[in-house]
C-alpha cells in the first residue's frame, strides 16, 4: 500500500513528508508502548501510535519505519517534526482513534506481518 | 579490520528527549562502514534501550562501541543506584521505572529483555550504591 493510500483511508492530514507519499509499505503495527515496538516488531513500516514525545521518531527511526500516524488527533510537536524531517519519514495525523484506524488499515490490505522472536 | 574501530559517547542523563542521540549517531556510523542493515538494527535498538536505562535509572552514562573483525562490542557504564536483582530485571514485564517515564512509552520492563533479544551476548556486572557495567556483543 502506498503512503497517500494510507492518507486517504484515514482522512489524515500530512505533517512532513509530502514528498514521499508514493513509498510502498508492506505492514504496520499500532502502540503507545515503545518498548513493546522495539521488542515485538519486525519490518513494519508504519507506526500507528497515540503518544507525542520525540522517542516516539527516535523509536520508530530505530526501527527503519518510514511513517507514523498519530491518532486521536494527537499533534507531533516541532521537535519531532524536524527529526522525522532529517529521518525521511512521513508523519500523518488522523482524528480516528487507534482501533478504528488500525482496523481501516488493516481491511484495505495492510498486515500486521510477522512477530520478532 | 585488525584493529577495533572505536566509537565513544557521554549520555547525558538530565533529558529524557535527548535519549537515544547516542543509538542515532551510531546507526549512522554504522552504516557509513558499510555494516549489515539487520546487524545495524540490532546494534541499535541495544544501545538505544541501554541509553534510555541510563537516563530513566542513572543520571547518564557513558557508550563506547567497539568493531572488531568479527563482532561489535557495546560497552555501557552509569554510577547509578545499581540493579538489586539482576535475575528479576531480565524478566519480560518487571520494572522499578517511575510511572511519568512510563506515560513516555517506556518502563515496561523490556529494557534489559530487549538489550539481550537483540545481542548475542550480554553480561551484567552490577553493584549496589556503585553503579552498573554493561556488556553487549553482536556478532557480524
Amino acid at each position: 500500500m502506498k503512503i497517500s493510500e494510507i492518507q486517504e483511508l484515514l482522512d489524515a492530514e500530512v505533517v512532513c513528508g509530502e514528498d514521499l507519499l508514493e513509498k510502498e509499505v508492506y505492514a504496520a503495527c499500532g502502540s503507545d508502548m515503545m518498548s513493546d515496538v522495539l521488542a515485538y516488531v519486525k519490518d513494519q513500516a508504519v507506526l500507528l501510535t497515540g503518544l507525542v514525545n520525540t522517542q516516539v521518531v527516535r523509536t520508530a527511526e530505530m526501527m527503519d519505519m518510514v511513517c507514523i500516524v498519530f491518532v486521536r488527533s494527537k499533534s507531533p510537536t516541532e521537535d519531532m517534526i524536524a527529526m522525522a524531517r532529517e529521518s525521511g519519514m512521513v508523519l500523518l495525523k488522523t482524528r480516528k482513534r487507534m482501533y478504528e484506524a488500525c482496523g481501516k488499515l488493516y481491511v484495505g490490505g495492510l498486515r500486521g506481518n510477522g512477530v520478532a522472536t | 579490520m585488525n584493529e577495533a574501530v572505536k566509537f565513544h559517547f557521554l549520555v547525558d542523563g538530565e533529558d529524557f528527549t535527548s535519549a537515544g542521540q547516542a543509538s542515532v549517531q551510531m546507526k549512522k556510523s554504522l552504516r557509513q562502514l558499510g555494516i549489515p542493515p539487520e546487524i545495524i538494527r540490532k546494534v541499535s535498538i541495544a544501545m538505544y534501550e541501554g541509553e534510555i536505562n541510563m537516563v530513566i535509572h542513572a543520571g547518564g552514562g557513558e557508550a563506547d562501541v567497539l568493531i572488531y573483525e568479527d563482532r561489535i562490542e557495546i560497552k555501557l557504564v552509569d554510577h547509578g543506584p545499581g540493579i538489586a536483582n539482576i535475575d528479576l530485571a531480565m524478566q519480560e514485564g518487571f520494572s522499578t521505572a517511575p510511572d511519568n517515564i512510563r506515560s513516555l512509552g517506556f518502563g515496561a520492563g523490556m529494557g534489559l529483555p530487549n538489550m539481550k533479544r537483540y545481542s548475542d551476548s550480554i553480561k551484567i556486572d552490577s553493584e549496589l550504591g556503585q553503579g552498573t557495567t554493561i556488556l553487549l556483543t553482536v556478532n557480524l
